[in-house]
């Protein structure tokens, strides 16, 4: 449909009463789906502002949770399991091995490079036998259910441009994000809700810790309406969503109803259709107030749902808070729910660090697979688990038994999937028995995002925009394969 | 891609086509780049065959497997056309896993060739030259040439132009334009009242002499400079380059030359002898993004800041996206890689580090005061010059002290200075330590070592006049390491040396003695240790002796203001103070001698050089002019004690202390700065910093006009690409110009992609009028006001935007100018007309950036926890309500309700904002406190200035706003809704009392709060209408 014969047909059939019979968001949510139930027929969830040609291919995911941890987890601490470093403690790494790659200035003033065994233990778990580190009991017990790439890969050896690579395939600012990309070219299930949030959880490792930027769920030279909302654990959830002091909804009502009318007559003069599409804007605003704290109040949750998630679901802000609201977007409809759990960046003293960093995620990312699965949305919800790259096998600074750091290492980290379309229990890749250099199937990042789009319903060749002269996609400008092997 | 496809469809679809109406720029060129070039094209690597289908050469030539890809007027002889529609799968061209080509695409095609095969270049590459301005039969209705263009294509279309807006319409749209501002009540009442048919011109010429002008102008400007607070990659910390954005709004208001602003800005460093000013313009190449990380290589990121230099310079001024040239031959646009690393040759030389250092001001900077500063600076620098010749300049009364001086500095030097060494009479220690006089009257300590010690020493029988005090600290073999120290390291600190002095005859009558100044052979140097924090009453600070590795005598003197003592003899209570935090470091042994010398020959401050006392032995009439300066500039510095000296030798200094401290509080710009030495340039292999390939030197595209010749071994710089840009061949720079200009008026350029004018960009909805307008432009000397002016003189840019169903139907897009702009203002526009409006603007012009009302915690969620922009702290007063403009930018997380109306974060040059309309901009515009301040202060205005009643208060605001008065309609429901919202705030004084108080400014106290923070939701309610935020 013509979008402006669509926003005359959508003026004559606005509904201002939802708002003003209604304070509730479900009454607004269940008029606007009836509307959009005549236009899309009684069993598809009608998606909105997408590209007509979209999806591609039948999706297996409706939605995509990304559990970012930010900083670069050290994989052999966690899932990388390397028992030959064991015995060469303190060590130095074998040329053979380090292959003159490059350090980071921090490390590549060492005199030495002494490997660092992981003073964690390892033990097999799940049917498929995967071997998880002690820091991490509560995943371990749904490893069943993930897909893990060992053999993930990337260039950049900084943060910013690692984690911006990530987000948008390229490592210098100006591209679009992978969320903003699924919005453009999937649209949106909810009015009620931004399309893609973005959430920033607070962490229990070192404070110190490595920056995120608005760009990693930003636009680029999409419009700027397709970028993630960063749903905040201070103050409002959403920016401004709280009227000001002094305003309670009834007051904010009567103003929207006072804007309604006089935008309308506005249009009668003016006749730009933009007038309609503005009001309506508003009254979807006015619905946030509502639908939003409803997706942050857990009153509603039955406590076991809450133990599941662990004690820390009840501070805000927390990464097992962020987790239960992951579970309640995904179940409200939005697309692209991203977690960026800052802390990972372990250049001294890891071993405390990482039990805190651990402590904050494992138990919350068990909750969510499972709390997922048991709803049935396991199969329609795909999950992310990684960071932006690993770390090294050498250790950085002092070196003990019980106390070791470890640089940034691109060369080769662990990641997850899961869900929508993922088959758990696999794996793919190999590394060395130094986690330092890979030795079958690596994995890049482009596949992964890749494999994401694929999931989807989006063939990544067929989403591009012109910029630049190029055809711009999410997964930059090299070649790339959907992770087929891990498709069920 | 559709839309272009559409437009390309509907252009031919509205003229009746006959065959030789086919037009190779708009028609074929396109549609050949979109499905062609891609294996067909500029890019060897990608070419399969030798068929090339971007150059006349290649469509035109016989191909080495025989045949011709286009043979003119002969479809059926043109391999082009039969591979087009063969159905031979294998044969059919686009290969099936490529964009496939239309039927009427195909068509098109055919009737290209059948009509004869015209090729011409694109049309950017072109040299536009001025086309004759259409006739048009309704000759009533144009005002201007561009009038003309306008209406001839609407004639065309079969469509009309609509009537002129109302006064009140055309003056708001004209001052949002032309300000950012909407106009005031007063702007208003003098238009309706201009009845002469100058009246619009005259308010145009008004608004453009305003300096709100360049303030508007410039935040477009800086879009496209991507200026920023922050340095935006890792750390972003603060980065100091808001002189720079000064410059460009000065520059604007003074209407500076389009040619000369671009010079500047790009080359302004190599300007012969550069105005402060014009280094000042240089930051336009050192805003783009840059990191410190550590572990970064450098090479790689002086690769990405030099593609990013050369990327802004062709969007803004050639309007050509070159990013795809960084790695393989351009596949659309005739730029391959090696014109490209040309390019990238002339942007490498940056004289500064790679890294940012995370600090402010990395360098190159340049310090810019302001105009007050600069005042200050030329105060003291003629107090400076003043004083300077006060102590020069010949004065008897000093000279002739200083000729007494000099006899008696020769006197004293051939008799030396004799020290009389003191005999010690009583000697005790504070710290219980034995103090045992020596054969050379040297005390020696022994016994207790408290951690700090006072020794005092008194002396019965010392000169009469004493001119200096000489403290020695001996080594001694019972000490640490045989040094002169108690200490475990033997160092010594002596935190304070005090003497009084009382006569002989009269014992008790003590009087301290106060030194001036005092004189080591050495003082630690790895810290504050220097000898005067032994006479400065301060027991925190002392001389230290860095007797740990200084094993050896040491020697301090102390120098009173004046000589003292007594006549017939004085008694001296000298007492040594060990008192510092560092324990036992006190002297073990040490001897104290007095001397009544006038010279002090150890004493360097004062006492006289070997080459000063040379000097005094020449005579005077027999010194040379340097000779006499040497001695007189030393007995003024150090010695006179005449009054006139002493003063200008006290304010001299001070004053030069003055300019120093002003200096280094003076801020710096960034700037550009060339090396001495350009940095060889290659072609990077696939764009990759450690890949060099065949090395480059300095040029310009190929596909473009050459550079003027070089003189012998001259190498170009950027002020030839400057220039060269700016030359009356290029055939892009004006046109990108005027195109984006154009761009700010009707909120769509003619052609759509401003940055891209190149194959893939869409083609000009009106190429005439855009060369036209290049070469007006240009011709009449690159004048910015006279472009802007003349665009908002048309008749085109006066009509009513008033839409109705059938225009939106037959241009809803309004590429065809049948009715007037109306589009949402931008985010500055609409928080600086909230300001505005309710009185809260603070006009002042330029300076450092403001940090107005934020949410909590916006920066601290992303931020890197040790960077100086982690936390926001801010602002208050004046600061919280300038203009957007001079908001604070961290481009990692940028000033959120100007991000949510479409603000780009300045990472990236932009010249093309997209305009959104979103629930989350809804939210902000409602709940802001900003705004809702505004709000609030909008309503007081309202109930101050409107008068009595209700409705004229309502009339008031919506006024303010609208500048248009409300209709009947409108009233009635501002009165409805006023009249619930005071219901509701009469019930509830304690939420009107909230509401009235948000935002740091108070609300008039004589108002009733109830009726104002009714009025509030008023102001709230205007200020959110479609109409507040739109352009009409």
């Amino acid at each position: 449909m013509d979008p402006r014969t669509e926003t005359l047909l959508q003026m004559t059939r606005r509904q201002l009463l939802n708002r003003g019979l209604n304070a509730g968001g479900a009454a607004a949510l269940a008029g606007l789906l009836g509307k959009d139930a005549l236009a899309a027929g009684p069993d598809q969830p009608k998606r909105s502002g997408g590209l007509p040609d979209l999806p591609h291919h039948a999706p297996t995911a409706k939605r995509f949770i990304y559990l970012f941890m930010s900083g670069g987890p050290a994989q052999m601490d966690l899932y990388d399991y390397k028992p030959e470093v064991d015995k060469l403690f303190n060590k130095d790494l074998p040329d053979s091995v380090r292959q003159g790659q490059r350090f980071t200035t921090m490390t590549s003033g060492q005199k030495r490079f002494p490997l660092a065994p992981s003073m964690f233990k390892f033990a097999q778990h799940g049917k498929c036998g995967r071997w998880v580190s002690e820091l991490l009991p509560e995943t371990a017990k749904i490893v069943d259910e993930l897909a893990f790439m060992y053999s993930v890969n990337t260039n950049a050896i900084n943060h910013d441009p690692a984690i911006t690579f990530i987000q948008t395939g390229r490592e210098l600012p100006g591209w679009p994000s992978l969320g903003s990309w699924l919005a453009y070219g999937l649209g949106s299930e909810t009015e009620n809700l931004p399309n893609y949030v973005v959430m920033t959880p607070t962490w229990s490792g070192r404070q110190s810790a490595q920056a995120l930027y608005n760009r990693l769920w930003g636009t680029g030279f999409l419009p700027s309406r397709l970028q993630g909302v960063a749903l905040r654990a201070q103050g409002d959830p959403v920016l401004f969503l709280s009227n000001p002091s002094g305003v309670d909804s009834k007051t904010r009502s009567k103003m929207l109803d006072g804007l309604a009318k006089l935008n309308a007559i506005q249009f009668e003069r003016a006749g730009d259709p933009e007038i309609q599409s503005r009001t309506s804007q508003y009254e979807m605003a006015f619905r946030m107030q509502t639908s939003v704290p409803e997706l942050t109040d857990f009153s509603d949750e039955p406590q076991y749902v809450l133990d599941a998630y662990g004690p820390d679901v009840t501070k805000p802000g927390t990464f097992a808070a962020s987790c239960l609201l992951a579970r309640r977007m995904a179940e409200r409809g939005v697309q692209c729910i991203q977690l960026f759990h800052r802390g990972w960046d372990q250049h001294g003293s890891l071993p405390r660090d990482i039990r805190n960093q651990c402590r904050d995620i494992d138990q919350p990312s068990r909750a969510l697979v499972e709390d997922l699965k048991k709803r049935g949305m396991l199969d329609e919800t795909l999950l992310a688990w990684g960071g932006e790259f690993g770390r090294t096998v050498y250790c950085q600074g002092k070196l003990t038994r019980d106390n070791y750091g470890r640089d940034h290492h691109p060369r080769c980290f662990t990641m997850w999937m899961a869900g929508g379309g993922i088959q758990g229990g696999r794996s793919m890749g190999v590394t060395d028995d130094f986690s330092y250099n890979i030795v079958e199937d690596p994995v890049k990042i482009s596949d992964i995002n890749n494999t994401i789009l694929h999931c989807l319903g989006i063939d990544n060749q067929r989403l591009s925009v012109k910029f630049q002269g190029l055809d711009a996609r999410v997964t930059g400008i090299e070649d790339c394969r959907v992770l087929n092997e891990f498709l069920a | 891609m559709k839309t272009r496809i559409a437009l390309v469809l509907s252009m031919l679809c509205s003229t009746s086509l006959a065959a030789d109406d086919v037009d190779f720029g708009r028609d074929i060129r396109p549609l050949l780049a979109e499905k062609c070039f891609q294996c067909h094209g500029l890019d060897a690597e990608q070419r399969e065959t030798d068929l090339r289908l971007d150059t006349r050469e290649g469509l035109f030539a016989e191909l080495d497997a025989g045949g011709v890809a286009v043979v003119a007027g002969k479809m059926d002889e043109s391999l082009i056309y039969k591979r087009l529609v063969t159905d031979d799968e294998d044969m059919r061209m686009p290969p099936a896993d490529s964009k496939q080509m239309t039927a009427e695409e195909i068509e098109l095609i055919g009737r290209w060739i059948k009509s004869g095969a015209q090729w011409e270049q694109h049309w950017s590459l072109v040299k536009p030259e001025r086309p004759a301005v259409p006739k048009v039969a309704n000759s009533n209705w144009p005002r201007t040439d561009i009038d003309r263009f306008i209406l001839a294509r609407l004639n065309r279309e079969g469509l009309k132009p609509s009537p002129e807006a109302d006064k009140l319409t055309l003056l708001r749209r004209v001052t949002f334009d032309l300000t950012g501002l909407p106009p005031t009540l007063k702007e208003a009442k003098d238009f309706l009242a201009d009845e002469s048919d100058q009246a619009f011109e005259h308010v145009v010429d008004r608004l453009q002499k305003s300096p709100n002008y360049g303030e508007h102008k410039g935040r477009y400007w800086l879009d496209a400079a991507r200026y920023g607070d922050t340095h935006g990659l890792h750390l972003d910390n603060f980065r100091q380059i808001w002189p720079y954005r000064d410059w460009v709004i000065e520059s604007l208001n003074a209407n500076k030359r389009f040619d000369q602003f671009t010079i500047e800005q790009l080359a302004g460093d190599l300007l012969p002898s550069p105005t402060l000013d014009q280094r000042v313009a240089t930051g336009f190449n050192r805003c783009n993004v840059t990191t410190s990380e550590g572990g970064i290589i450098d090479e790689e990121y002086y690769v990405h800041y030099t593609n990013d230099r050369v990327a802004t310079m062709a969007t803004v001024w050639m309007g050509v996206s070159l990013g795809c040239s960084t790695c393989h031959d351009h596949k659309f646009d005739p730029f391959p890689m090696k014109d490209y690393y040309q390019l990238f040759a002339f942007f490498n030389s940056l004289d500064g580090p790679v890294k940012d250092g995370n600090r402010r001001d990395t360098a190159p900077v340049v310090k810019v005061p302001s105009a007050e500063q600069t005042k200050r600076l030329a105060n003291l620098d003629g107090q400076i010059a003043q004083l300077s010749k006060v102590m020069g300049d010949p004065a008897d009364d000093v000279d002739q002290a200083q000729r007494q001086w000099e006899t008696r500095l020769l006197a004293a030097d051939s008799s030396k200075a004799s020290w009389v060494v003191l005999h010690g009479k009583d000697t005790t220690s504070k710290g219980g330590a034995i103090l045992t006089r020596l054969e050379d009257d040297s005390i020696l300590v022994s016994g207790k070592n408290a951690a700090k010690d006072v020794y005092e020493v008194i002396i019965e029988n010392a000169p009469e006049s004493i001119s200096a005090i000489r403290l020695e600290g001996l080594i001694h073999e019972s000490l640490t390491n045989g040094g002169a120290g108690r200490s475990v390291n033997s160092n010594v600190v002596l935190t304070e040396f005090e003497v009084e002095s009382a006569p002989v005859g009269d014992p008790e009558k003590w009087t301290p003695v106060k030194w001036a100044r005092a004189w080591a052979d050495h003082s630690q140097q790895n810290g504050d240790f220097k000898i005067s924090n032994a006479i400065d009453g301060k027991p925190a600070t002392g001389w230290a002796t860095q007797g740990y590795d200084k094993v050896e005598d040491r020697t301090a003197i102390f120098v009173p203001a004046a000589p003292f003592g007594h006549k017939g003899g004085t008694r001296l209570k000298i007492r040594l103070k060990h008192e510092s935090v560092y324990a036992q470091h006190q002297f073990g042994r040490f001897r104290l001698s007095a001397t009544s010398a006038e010279n002090l020959p150890q004493f360097d401050k004062g006492a006289a050089s070997a080459e000063i006392k040379n000097l005094v032995q020449i005579k005077a009439e027999k010194r040379n002019a340097g000779q006499e300066q040497k001695i007189r500039d030393h007995y003024r510095q150090n010695v006179t004690t005449v009054e006139s000296i002493v003063k200008a030798r006290t304010d001299l200094a001070a004053a030069k202390k003055a300019r120093t401290d002003l200096d280094k509080s003076l801020p710096t710009t960034l700037i550009w700065k060339e090396m001495a030495k350009p940095k060889p340039a290659f072609i990077l292999t696939r764009g990759a910093y450690d890949k060099k390939g065949e090395p480059v030197t300095r040029n310009t595209p190929a596909a473009l006009p050459p550079l003027p010749p070089m003189a012998e071994g001259e190498v170009p710089t950027r002020l030839h690409l400057a220039k060269w840009l700016v030359s009356p061949e290029h055939p892009l720079t004006a046109r990108v110009t005027v195109n984006r200009i154009w761009q700010q008026y009707f909120g769509v350029g003619i052609v759509k992609t401003a940055e891209d004018f190149g194959s893939q960009g869409t083609p000009p909805s009106h190429p005439q009028l855009l060369d036209w307008l290049a070469v007006d432009f240009r011709e009449g000397g690159w004048d910015l006001k006279r472009m802007h002016k003349m665009i908002v003189m048309s008749a085109t840019y006066r009509q009513s935007s008033r839409v109705t169903p059938e225009m939106l139907k037959s241009d809803g897009d309004n590429r065809l100018y049948a009715r007037g702009p109306r589009f949402r203002a931008d985010a500055e526009v609409i928080r600086d007309t909230a300001l505005f409006v309710s009185g809260l603007l603070v006009r002042d012009i330029g300076g450092p950036s403001v940090k107005p009302y934020q949410p909590a915690g916006i920066w601290h969620a992303v931020g890197y926890t040790d960077s100086d922009t982690a936390n926001f702290k801010r602002d208050n007063g004046k600061a919280l309500y300038r203009r957007s403009m001079y908001t604070f930018w961290k481009r990692t997380a940028p000033p959120p309700t100007m991000a949510t109306l479409d603000a780009p974060s300045r990472e990236n040059c932009t010249v093309r904002r997209s305009r959104t309309n979103t629930p989350l901009a809804a939210l902000a515009l409602m709940n802001d406190e900003q705004f809702v301040e505004a709000s609030r202060a909008l309503a007081e205005r309202a109930m101050r200035e409107g008068g009595q009643g209700d409705e004229a208060r309502a009339t008031h605001a919506f006024r303010l706003v609208l500048t248009r008065p409300p209709n009947d309609a409108e009233m009635a429901v501002l009165m409805e809704n006023y009249r619930a919202q005071l219901g509701k705030f009469k019930s509830d004084k304690d939420a009107a009392t909230k509401l009235v108080n948000v935002g740091e400014s108070k609300p008039d106290a004589k108002l009733d709060p109830s009726e104002l923070a009714a009025w509030t939701m008023i102001g709230n309610l205007i200020l959110n209408l479609d109409e507040s935020m739109t352009k009409e």
